[in-house]
């Protein structure tokens, strides 16, 4: 053996157990800290616990960009839906007045609030983005109520792990950890550019996460639940969207 | 290292035309370990970005300059292609099969790949002066008459020298290090400007690029560049000799001087 390839070994052997001992000591600390997403399994679980982890711990408090009221794009894209459940029908014939919003699960007051309800907490408005994950995206003014102001009203409890949203529409819900959850832009919103959500927005209520991509913020919402355990709903990783071959965690 | 014979150190040795090559060599060794390991790393993550980058792009052909796009405003560019989501007006009467699920995933998953093997290319590459030795062209090759004198030679006017074998031309040193130090980082750079989240944290990543809509157009753009580089790479080590450099950067050594021995 030369001391070239002596060398070049030893090299090698330390950069693959600095990988290894790197890998398996990430993982223990990902754990530990809640890094590890509901769908960290399967083929790219991996690549899913890396972006997840790195900006937990990077986004702990930072804000989505805001923009200036000129910013505003001149008409918010309404991008289709599935057809409209009867039920859905029904609740938009009667201008949304009986709409409900149950918040259930690990709370210490189970409330079912009305859209006019909602209204009446101190609104707040963002001038945020949406990002859709094909690639297109707007600008508009979102009108409603911090998910962590109802959280709060409803006596949430500090222990719970996750945030489970629903809308009316079948098939249709996502999950969100505590910190988005408590985040100051997490709004349940009512409101765009000023007047009421339209439905093609997901009017009469719409969550709003601008940290993540569109498909987070489901439109036509009707149930929040609070829960630290993910293997209650669906195939347990944490909402529709892994089922359907997306990321839980969307910030990317 | 200047303590050291020249024969311990794997590039010094062969390529670099300042130093004493030791005769007595019977094979030239040309790619260190680490350079072959990473090259070929980065070749698959390549390929898997490419091909799961353009399903994405397939759900929304449109691109954009500026800050927002959408269907409803007006495109940079558009590509004359379907769409695999009937969003997109694209004058085709069919939407093709979504997808973006899988190509997301894969997209991702192998960024971080290619991310952290990059780093660890450039960082041992600077370690050991691999980009100063090899790649950084020195004031010799910088002359007209050498610029000329390559692209003669690229053109098939002049006869072809075995100088290729061991080292680089001028051509060569400013094309890679294009590629390694504007090319790849632009591209990660416009990767991370579209993560709402990186966004967040860092909002300059996105508001020096223009917006999210350029970023997304840059990072489309650049992508197109390093394919083209990659069809003139490897039509020029088809041209140079395929199995000989096929051979020296899976085995490290080049054939020619192997057989002399």
């Amino acid at each position: 053996m030369t001391d070239l390839s002596r060398r070049k070994l030893i090299v090698t052997g330390l950069a693959a157990t600095a990988g290894v001992a790197g890998v398996g000591v990430a993982a223990h600390l990902a754990q530990k800290y809640g890094l590890v997403p509901p769908d960290h399994g399967g083929l790219y679980g991996s690549g899913e616990t890396l972006t997840y982890a790195s900006m937990r711990l990077l986004t702990k408090h930072s804000l989505a960009r805001e923009f200036s009221r000129s910013q505003i794009s001149k008409r918010p894209l309404q991008n289709e839906v599935a057809p409209f459940s009867e039920e859905f029908k029904r609740f938009w014939a009667g201008k949304f007045v009986d709409w409900q919003l149950t918040v259930d699960g690990m709370v210490e007051r189970p409330t079912t609030f009305s859209v006019d309800q909602l209204k009446s907490y101190p609104s707040q408005s963002q001038i945020t983005e949406v990002v859709c994950e094909e690639g297109w995206s707007y600008i508009a003014e979102w009108n409603g109520v911090p998910l962590s102001y109802i959280l709060n009203l409803v006596g949430a409890d500090p222990q719970a792990k996750y945030v489970f949203y629903f809308s009316i529409e079948p098939d249709w819900w996502e999950s969100i950890d505590m910190a988005d959850a408590m985040h100051p832009q997490t709004f349940l919103t009512y409101g765009l550019n000023g007047d009421d959500l339209p439905v093609g927005n997901g009017g009469p209520l719409r969550i709003r996460l601008p940290r993540q991509l569109g498909y987070k913020s489901v439109k036509f919402l009707n149930r929040l639940t609070v829960t630290d355990d993910v293997k209650k709903f669906g195939k347990g990783l944490g909402s529709i969207s892994p089922e359907q071959g997306y990321a839980w965690y969307a910030g990317i | 290292m200047s303590t050291l014979p020249s024969a311990q150190v794997p590039l010094e040795a062969s390529i670099a035309s300042s130093s004493p090559a030791a005769p007595t060599v019977t094979s030239i060794p040309r790619h260190s370990v680490l350079v072959r390991v990473t090259h070929w790393i980065i070749t698959l993550s390549f390929f898997a970005l490419v091909v799961s980058g353009a399903e994405i792009v397939i759900s929304h052909p449109r691109f954009y300059w500026g800050e927002t796009g959408n269907v409803l405003t007006e495109p940079l560019f558009k590509l004359p292609i379907p769409a695999s989501r009937n969003l997109v007006p694209t004058g085709y009467g069919y939407v093709l099969p979504d997808q973006n699920g899988w190509s997301r995933a894969l997209h991702f998953q192998t960024a971080w790949v290619l991310v952290l093997t990059g780093l660890l290319y450039v960082i041992s590459g600077w370690i050991a002066a691999h980009f100063r030795r090899d790649l950084l062209p020195t004031k010799a090759d910088l002359s007209w008459r050498n610029f000329a004198s390559v692209m003669r030679h690229h053109a098939g006017i002049e006869q072809s020298s075995d100088v290729h074998a061991e080292s680089y031309n001028v051509l060569q040193r400013l094309t890679y290090l294009s590629v390694i130090f504007i090319l790849f980082p632009l591209v990660v750079w416009t990767g991370l400007a579209m993560s709402p989240a990186f966004d967040s944290a860092l909002p300059a990543t996105v508001t020096l690029l223009g917006g999210r809509q350029s970023a997304r157009t840059i990072h489309f753009i650049v992508s197109i560049a390093l394919v083209l580089f990659l069809f003139v790479h490897v039509f020029m080590v088809w041209r140079a000799g395929f199995w000989s450099r096929m051979r020296a950067m899976i085995i490290g050594q080049t054939s020619k001087h192997q057989e002399g021995k």
